[in-house]
């Protein structure tokens, strides 16, 4: 039940919403199989995931759930054209060795992706880089620029600019701070981290 | 419990027909089972065993006294829960503990030998499906196997789609790569190349080619476990002794467990069927069977799959359990996969490794 169930990311309650019930979803980088689990439980969904590590890889198979120990990279071309209705792609664009061939493999998988990522123009950011000359270090991107998985930094602004080279529209967009909604105006400054769902 | 009882055998009421042309009439399947079949018989979970395996996956060996090969893992409460499923496991045909083999005996009256028809994993899957036919079972909850075992559980998924609702796969490959061969060739030459092996022809003369399988093992034995295992296990030390005999003797510990391997399992193994079980799956390629891609074996199939994989097996690599996911990605099948981090090399299946356990609950119980 909705109410028993452990609290999403406010991202991922988003996607969870807006997916049909009965369809089809690859969820990329897909943890520790939270948002698969709620979407086979609330949608009937048949979900597939995809996750580099394996100790996350074992508690979703032991939960139930469809994972397989993959490099997102290099293991997404074995999947077939518009095998899924959805291909999720949560907090993981920005590790990608190219994010722009990501999308491309997202798009050509599933008719309809979602993609979220920290946004790196966040004010605290572009405050920590102006002010201290410092590579960020913040509550949502915790880790230091020598460890971080994060190899391609991206803003609100460079990912729809992205989209519009690569031929890809925009259906929707929502932003977050401090794990709650915000409105649009002014995103690319306020906005922790952002969600588009996309399509071809 | 487990009783040290007898297997049950049945015989197939009609010839098997085989990969190679020829069919098998009055084949002889001898099989254990453990736990209840369901009303519905929709419980039933085949075991498939590996090379030098046999039916007693949960108890004791007849001949060794030995505790089932995987009572880790079957029987009442453990991860293959013998109070929930009904598992069964049959001796492979070509083996030599009750199905028929070399070692049975031919249309004439005397063992077949070498007259005995060369077999295939695919051989195998066809008699434990036209014996789960003789039991009623449409359907399994889920077929397991690890190492040859999971050769046959995928080939049973490729060729009898319909049959399993499930399928574990550990530690295996869809095809036997030119090193899997080229050990198993060197445990065949061992064999012929012992006098007593005599072409084959050995079960009358009492003399049967004990060095010869017993170099077998122990070649095949070293593929089974990691460098990192043997390592920690013997290392350099000497075995009983202070120091190095300058002779041949088994200096070492590792040459002393090695022959001790050998020898024991010459007491429960049948040479001939060595040859004929390592030729099966030497010729195992599942993608040449289905038009040369391997997507295109699981193409009507509507079971969900776990893949496992060890991070020390060197004998069936990671890379070629990748391979079958992959294949069944493109076919568009529900597969769960992860490589499990233990330190025993190919064996791990058999061993204690928990987070095998937790994996395969997860599979079984979702």
């Amino acid at each position: 039940m909705a109410e028993q169930r452990e609290r999403l990311r406010p991202d991922l309650e988003v996607i969870l919403k807006r997916i049909e019930p009965g369809s089809r979803a690859l969820d990329v980088g897909c943890g520790d199989g939270a948002l698969m689990a709620a979407l086979v439980e609330e949608k009937r969904v048949d979900a597939r995931g995809i996750e580099i590590d394996g100790e996350l890889v074992e508690r979703c198979v032991a939960r139930g759930l469809s994972v397989v120990q993959g490099d997102a990279d290099r293991d997404l071309g074995f999947y077939p054209d518009g095998a899924f209705d959805y291909a999720i792609l949560s907090q993981t664009l920005q590790t990608a060795a190219r994010p722009d061939h990501m999308l491309g493999e997202l798009l050509r998988v599933g008719r309809r992706a979602f993609v979220s990522f920290p946004n790196f123009a966040y004010w605290r950011m572009r405050r920590a880089l102006l002010v201290r000359g410092r590579m960020p270090v913040t509550r949502h991107l915790p880790v230091s620029w020598y460890e971080t998985a994060n190899i391609h930094h991206v803003t609100v602004r460079d990912f729809e600019e992205l989209a519009r080279d690569l031929g890809i529209a925009i259906e929707r967009r929502w932003f977050f701070t401090r794990e709650q909604a915000i409105a649009n105006p002014g995103a690319n400054w306020r906005a922790e981290y952002a969600l588009f769902e996309v399509t071809r | 419990m487990a009783s040290a009882a007898p297997s049950n055998s049945l015989v197939l009421p009609d010839p098997l027909p085989l990969d190679s042309g020829a069919a098998l009439t009055g084949v002889r399947i001898a099989y254990e089972t453990y736990g209840a079949l369901d009303a519905d018989k929709s419980n039933a979970v085949l075991v498939c065993h590996a090379l030098t395996m046999d039916q007693y996956v949960a108890s004791p060996h007849p001949i060794t006294g030995k505790p089932g090969w995987w009572e880790q893992s079957v029987g009442p409460g453990k991860i293959i829960d013998t109070d929930r499923y009904h598992v069964i496991c049959a001796n492979v045909i070509g083996s030599c503990m009750g199905s028929t083999g070399p070692a049975s005996n031919g249309p004439d009256g005397t063992p077949y030998a070498m007259d005995f028809p060369v077999i295939t994993i695919r051989d195998m899957v066809r008699a434990q499906v036209a014996m789960l036919d003789a039991m009623g079972i449409e359907r399994l909850y889920c077929v397991i196997g690890g190492s040859m075992g999971g050769m046959q559980a995928l080939s049973l998924a490729a060729n009898f789609p319909e049959r399993a609702d499930r399928v574990l796969a550990i530690a295996t490959t869809a095809r036997h790569s030119a090193q899997n061969i080229a050990f198993h060739e060197v445990g065949r030459q061992a064999i012929m190349a012992d006098p007593a092996w005599n072409g084959g022809d050995y079960y009358a003369s009492g003399k049967t080619p004990d060095n010869g399988l017993a170099v077998a093992r122990m070649a095949a034995h070293i593929t089974y476990l990691s460098e990192e295992g043997l390592t920690e296990k013997f290392g350099r030390r000497l075995q009983d002794r202070e120091e190095k005999t300058f002779g041949f003797d088994a200096d070492f510990q590792v040459e002393s467990y090695l022959r001790y391997q050998g020898s024991g399992f010459t007491q429960r193994f049948d040479a001939n069927s060595y040859l004929y079980i390592t030729r099966a799956m030497d010729y195992f390629d599942l993608a040449e069977e289905h038009g040369g891609t391997l997507a295109q074996a699981f193409a009507g199939t509507t079971a969900r799959f776990c893949v496992i994989s060890f991070d020390t097996d060197w004998l069936y690599p990671t890379a070629e359990s990748r391979h079958i996911v992959h294949a069944l990605n493109a076919a568009g099948a529900p597969v769960s996969f992860v490589e499990l981090s233990a330190p025993y090399g190919h064996d791990s299946f058999l061993l204690d490794v928990p987070a095998l356990d937790r994996v395969m609950k997860g599979f079984l119980d979702g």
